[in-house]
């Protein structure tokens, strides 16, 4: 296990005509890292996400990943480097069935035109093997227009694994699931992060999740981080449970059962 | 799997059975000729041009039809597509049969026709195509036309626009090949009579879609003395309006192409322009035997008076039947040694199908506009006969591929 | 100077025109999504209806009576069309509604034709706005006066109506996010039923105005389609204000470019929207729209190779269009030939349209290059013909990477819209450049090598050159790069995480879709023997739609049938009745009522679809399946 972070962020800033998204933001990640970024609706965590994954430019700041300063570089170059990336609402490709779906992926960074091949023999094993991993193998010949919303994002990590990622962003990758889900996916992402000692940034709105999981947290309010630190830490920092309270979000509950125990 | 099952169900009976339909062959009876125009696309032209063709087949039969044989028109409708014009090309020569092709309003269909016509050794006889190229540059032996082309209503106009006082001239032609054209050989003529003429304005509006006001304030704003029109249909009756209320056409001399044709000149009823110089068929005060024949034929049989459409179709489908008459054979040979020279009894008077160029001397009437009863009408005309407007042998030998 | 004072209040009175008859397609468009071809047809039928009512209504209250209750009449046609029609279709793939809009302007010509005969009509002028002011010295006709002072009249009521009314601001919130008012409990239906109505009613209105300036003729519904679309989209769908501002734009840019290049009108339009599109992808005043075909992804079953019964079956279909020569004589062979040429172009579309999402409106720009560029070779190089059949895929290849460079920026309608003005220009300067191309009396005695000249063997050529496009169009759908196409087209954030250039990948499919075309174009050319500028004209560009379309737009190959079907239907109704577009119109709106996904589309749900989705709804419903596993 290397000592250098994953994921470097440094003073990131975005508006949007003057409403100030995100500020100053810094942070950094870890290898086999689970870092949870949470906040009231509204607080920039997506534009925060989407300027990590080159969805956005941003107005300030920097981003390195693996050391490198990504500014400018457009989402399929940020893939390139080895991030995996999972969205709000699952992006898959609907009209595929799920093995051709990870097939793509392979496909996608075949060198050369790739006119000749049959993309679905030149990738079987390598896409049955990701299927596997995340327990999907069964579903491989499924249409992925006929699945259900959770097995569309497990299909949707899957894709994002493929490529061998050392760092996984992910957007509310449990929003839409069944609460049973919801644990499953996380819990099987963690083990995969474990693992393979993938640096994984995630959001999430369901506390459970969170204090579940994630191996730190950090809370962004209007924009601007006001906490960070160990789950349990960031529970009892006021100023977080003064944000949380506002939204009438109960999050206490989750700690009151006292439930973060998987990880 | 069954999605291309019924994929290749559907290639194999459709292509199979729709072909094995087509395929089945004409009766061979009757003395068959192909007719091809743009019924659909251009109605107002065609169909008083199908009722002319109709009439004169009816009087062909009626007279003993060809040396005995029933004369049978079998008509097919191009849409306004070369390319479909040639599928119906294909059609009545492969599988009916026809002695002969004749039709055409367009000249690119024409041309399309007549360049098959050469390909598959058939005879075409072009009613109203106008380009020069027809005769000329893309001239070939199976091909002949009737109607007075591009070059010699050119001609007739251009004779008259010379006895003019003016010597600053406009010009207005939709942009496409016709268009551009009847310009060329107008100003070419023009000047040869005139070398003291110049050309200091020119709009080139799209055809079908004249912006009329802004056209006719840019000739303006050149201030011609005479302006030379080639704008018809819609284009031309926006032109006139335009024209009208702003002005252009006081104190200045207009020469116009085909202007005077019932076909153009009626839709405009009392917005016609008065005094402009043009081409086209004073049906309602013709009065010579062979015109009255016709006009009272027509009328009686369809209750209105003709248009220059039907003359044209009337003539085109009496030349085809004496000339198969002559020929007595529907050999392509015969057929083109019978058309060659070939003098036909027509409304307008005799006309003959010249040899060198395969061109008739069909002529036109070139008068003046004016309004009569709240209608456009042509007064003053005088035919001229179009062996008169054609060049010299010479020059129609260099103007036409040879051998 | 006063002749440019002049010039601009005549530009003016046009851009009311154009105005008039363009803000009624955005306002539909911004709520239903439909592209309304049917709209020239509305205008048209506006102006022959007021042209009879005006002859009837005399004075100055009749003549204006006249005009409103054209527009009226025209749009109650409309609202009956809408709910007979339109409503059944919304959930077929965009589209579609195109094609069915399509066949209504094919069967308004002939029924316009039967009501009103052959000729042009010449309305009467507006009574009292016969003659001209003076405005510094020029001449400036009072009607065109009015128009100007009616362009910015509607536009206001427009706003007005828009901005403070009820039913205005649910037209807008509509145009802004259609899922959000159907949530809030508004009955679309009719909300869809009322736009269109008023759309229609513009377009009739302007229809109706142009009656004191121009004749009523035939071809007003094609001439105005083009010109509306084209400020539409420069305006940007859906607005109404930017119609507006593109229809100035327009309508002045012509007004003084004919003073300077007198011939410059017709490419002039289309080179305007070519540049806004480049400089601002969604016009003047547009939205962003979507660009993930989600249509397609939801009615589509995976797409699979053929099965080895499959190819027999397929080979053993080629067999036995090969043996068609001995049964078939010339002229069945030459229609042999024109269907093939039509299944190699439809599907060079269907590749472009199904697997990559990019719906042409002007795909007849590669179709007309191949065209001309084999007439070329024959021509200019004296190539012989296989020579030429390879420029002319090539000449379609470099059309389409030029242009394609260009449209790949942009996505859905401007996409299209795009293409569209591309073809334009390309059919522009080969109508008006007569020099070079011979213009419309195009290139001739382009006919095939001896060897391939008889019926039968040019029908073996043309079959040998069908088998090869379709078969490589089909393993390019099944290779890693349409696998990436396919990505690109469902989901261009996703491809673009796993490392996809959306535009790249669209570039290579635009020009692999053109080069087909060009090799259909080429093959056309020397089928007829000559090439001229209406292969490369927008009917060309409908023909390749209405194919693929009827075909089944989520299939990989069913443009073959639909190329099938509409190339022997147009053949046959052409050679048979003069109703043809009267009858072929009716045959294409029974099909999108029948076949809302295609021939092909629809015949496959009917049997394997039916149960392959049945067994999927099975499988889904069995809860245990996912928790099972992803506890290891």
């Amino acid at each position: 296990m290397s000592n250098a972070p994953l994921l470097e962020v440094e003073n990131l800033s975005k508006s949007y005509g003057g409403v100030q998204a995100v500020s100053g933001v810094t942070f950094s990640l870890m290898p086999g890292e689970m870092l949870a970024l949470i906040g009231p609706n509204g607080a920039g965590k997506s534009t925060c996400f989407n300027m990590v994954g080159g969805q956005i430019p941003s107005n300030e700041g920097r981003v390195r990943i693996f050391g490198r300063d990504v500014a400018g570089l457009s989402p399929r170059q940020i893939w390139r480097l080895g991030v995996g990336r999972t969205f709000q609402v699952a992006q898959v490709f609907k009209s595929m069935t799920v093995r051709e779906n990870v097939e793509a992926v392979f496909a996608s960074h075949q060198a050369g035109w790739g006119l000749l091949a049959r993309a679905g023999k030149a990738h079987r094993a390598e896409a049955e093997a990701v299927l596997d991993l995340i327990g999907m193998a069964d579903f491989a010949d499924r249409p992925c227009a006929d699945m259900a919303y959770g097995d569309v994002k497990r299909l949707e990590l899957a894709m994002a694994l493929a490529n061998d990622p050392k760092l996984l962003l992910m957007d509310e990758p449990a929003a839409g699931m069944a609460p049973m889900e919801r644990i499953e996916l996380m819990a099987l992402t963690a083990r995969i992060a474990k693992e393979r000692q993938i640096g994984v940034l995630f959001t999430e709105h369901d506390m459970d999740v969170v204090f579940a999981h994630a191996d730190r947290i950090m809370v962004l309010n209007r924009g601007q981080l006001i906490a960070e630190g160990e789950p349990e830490a960031v529970r009892n920092d006021p100023q977080v449970r003064a944000v949380y309270l506002g939204e009438g979000l109960v999050y206490d509950q989750a700690a009151a059962a006292g439930k973060a125990s998987v990880r | 799997m069954t999605k291309t099952l019924f994929r290749t169900v559907c290639f194999a009976a459709l292509l199979g059975a729709g072909l094995m339909a087509s395929a089945s062959a004409g009766r061979a009876a009757d003395i068959k000729v192909g007719e091809i125009n743009s019924y659909s696309a251009l109605p107002a032209f065609t169909e008083p041009y199908r009722k002319g063709w109709q009439l004169a087949v009816e009087e062909v039969n009626a007279n003993g039809g060809i040396n005995g044989d029933k004369l049978v028109v079998i008509s097919k409708d191009d849409g306004g597509k070369p390319g479909a014009a040639i599928t119906a090309a294909n059609e009545l020569v492969s599988r009916d049969g026809v002695a002969l092709i004749t039709g055409g309003f367009l000249s690119n269909v024409g041309l399309a026709i007549a360049d098959f016509a050469k390909q598959k050794r058939v005879v075409f006889v072009a009613g109203e195509p106008l380009t020069d190229a027809m005769i000329w540059s893309k001239g070939n032996d199976y091909t002949f036309r009737l109607r007075p082309s591009n070059y010699m209503q050119a001609a007739m106009l251009a004779e008259e626009a010379a006895k003019l006082p003016a010597k600053r001239w406009a010009t207005v032609a939709p942009n496409y090949e016709y268009g551009q054209s009847a310009v060329a050989v107008f100003k070419e003529l023009l000047k040869k009579a005139r070398p003291d003429v110049e050309f200091v304005a020119e709009q080139w509006p799209p055809l079908g879609k004249i912006d009329g006001g802004a056209v006719a304030q840019a000739l303006a704003a050149a201030n011609p003395e005479a302006i030379l029109n080639v704008e018809f249909g819609a284009d031309l009756v926006q032109f006139v309006r335009e024209g009208t209320t702003r002005g252009l056409f006081k104190d200045r001399s207009v020469v116009s192409f085909l202007t005077g044709e019932p076909e153009y000149l009626e839709p405009l009823k009392g917005e016609a322009p008065e005094g402009w110089i043009v081409t086209g068929y004073p049906w309602y005060s013709i009065d010579t035997p062979e015109h009255n024949a016709f006009k009272k034929a027509y009328e009686d049989k369809y209750g209105e008076h003709p248009y220059l459409g039907s003359v044209a179709g009337y003539i085109e489908l009496k030349t085809v039947a004496e000339i198969l008459r002559k020929a007595k054979s529907t050999e392509a040979e015969d057929l083109i040694a019978a058309a060659k020279g070939l003098k036909v009894d027509t409304p307008f008077g005799e006309i003959t199908i010249r040899a060198i160029d395969h061109q008739s001397t069909f002529g036109s009437f070139v008068g003046k506009t004016a309004v009569k009863d709240g209608k456009g009408v042509m007064v003053d005309f005088t035919y001229k006969d179009g062996a008169d407007y054609l060049p010299s042998d010479e020059e129609v030998k260099k103007l036409r591929p040879q051998g | 100077m006063s002749l440019y004072v002049v010039q601009f209040l005549t530009g003016l009175a046009n851009a009311a025109s154009l105005f008039l008859a363009a803000c009624g397609l955005s306002v539909i468009f911004g709520v239903t999504r439909i592209v309304n071809f049917a709209h020239g047809a509305f205008y048209m039928l506006g102006a022959y209806v007021a042209f009879s009512l005006t002859l009837r209504l005399e004075g100055v209250v009749g003549f204006w009576a006249g005009i409103f209750l054209a527009a009226i009449i025209v749009a109650a046609i409309g609202a009956l069309l809408e709910m007979l029609l339109l409503r059944r279709i919304y959930q077929a793939p965009e589209l579609f509604q195109l094609l069915a809009t399509f066949g209504v302007t094919l069967m308004v010509q002939d029924i316009v034709h039967m009501i009103w005969g052959a000729q042009d009509l010449v309305g009467p002028r507006a009574p009292g706005l016969q003659g001209a002011v003076q405005v510094m010295g020029l001449p400036v006709p009072t009607y065109d006066i009015l128009l100007i002072i009616l362009g910015p009249l509607v536009l206001g009521a427009l706003w007005l109506l828009m901005h403070r009314t009820r039913w205005g601001v649910l037209v807008r919130a509509a145009t802004e996010d259609r899922d959000m008012v159907a949530a809030l409990g508004v009955n679309q239906k009719w909300l869809f039923t009322g736009v269109f109505t008023l759309g229609i009613f513009l377009a009739a209105f302007g229809g109706a105005l142009q009656i004191p300036r121009t004749a009523v003729n035939h071809l007003m519904d094609l001439s105005i389609i083009a010109e509306v679309f084209v400020v539409v989209v420069i305006g940007g769908l859906g607005s109404i204000t930017g119609a507006f501002l593109a229809a100035v734009l327009i309508a002045e840019l012509n007004a003084f470019g004919i003073l300077v290049l007198p011939g410059i009108s017709l490419v002039l339009m289309f080179l305007v929207m070519a540049v806004v599109l480049v400089l601002r992808p969604w016009g003047f005043l547009g939205k962003p729209v979507s660009t993930d075909a989600k249509t397609i992804g939801e009615t589509t079953r995976p797409w699979h190779p053929w099965s080895p019964t499959m190819a027999v079956l397929v080979a053993a279909s080629v067999l036995l269009a090969a043996a068609l020569p001995a049964v078939l004589g010339p002229y069945g062979l030459s229609i042999g030939a024109q269907i093939l040429i039509a299944v190699i172009f439809a599907m060079s579309l269907q590749f472009q349209m199904s697997t990559g999402g990019l719906d042409s409106f002007g795909h007849a720009a590669y179709f007309g290059l191949g065209a001309y560029g084999a007439a070329f070779a024959i021509q200019w190089f004296q190539l012989p013909m296989e020579l030429a059949l390879i420029v002319g895929p090539l000449a379609g290849l470099v059309g389409a990477l030029v242009f394609g460079w260009f449209c790949v920026r942009l996505s859905g309608v401007y996409f299209a819209m795009l293409t569209l003005a591309f073809a334009q220009i390309t059919w522009s300067i080969a109508f008006q450049w007569v020099e070079v191309t011979g213009g419309d009396n195009g290139i001739l005695g382009v006919w095939p090598s001896e060897w391939a000249s008889s019926p039968a063997a040019f029908y073996w050529l043309t079959l040998a050159a069908a088998v090869l496009t379709v078969l490589i169009l089909r393993h390019l759908v099944f290779s890693p790069f349409g696998y990436r196409l396919r990505g690109v087209r469902d989901s261009s954030v996703r491809a673009e995480s796993i490392g996809i250039s959306r535009q790249r990948t669209q570039y290579v499919a635009f020009a692999i879709s053109g080069t087909a075309a060009g090799l259909a174009g080429a093959l056309f050319a020397f089928l007829k023997g000559s090439i001229f500028p209406d292969a490369l004209a927008i009917p060309t560009s409908i023909d390749a739609l209405v194919m693929v379309l009827l075909g089944g737009v989520a299939t990989v190959s069913g443009s073959v049938v639909g190329a099938i079907v509409y190339t022997m239907a147009t053949i046959w109704l052409m050679s048979e009745t003069d109703l043809s577009r009267l009858v072929l119109g009716g045959f294409i709106v029974f099909l999108v009522v029948a076949f809302p996904q295609g021939i092909v589309g629809s015949l496959s749900s009917f049997t394997s679809g039916s149960l392959e989705r049945w067994r999927g709804r099975r499988e889904a419903s069995r809860p245990v399946a996912l928790s099972a596993e992803a506890s290891r």
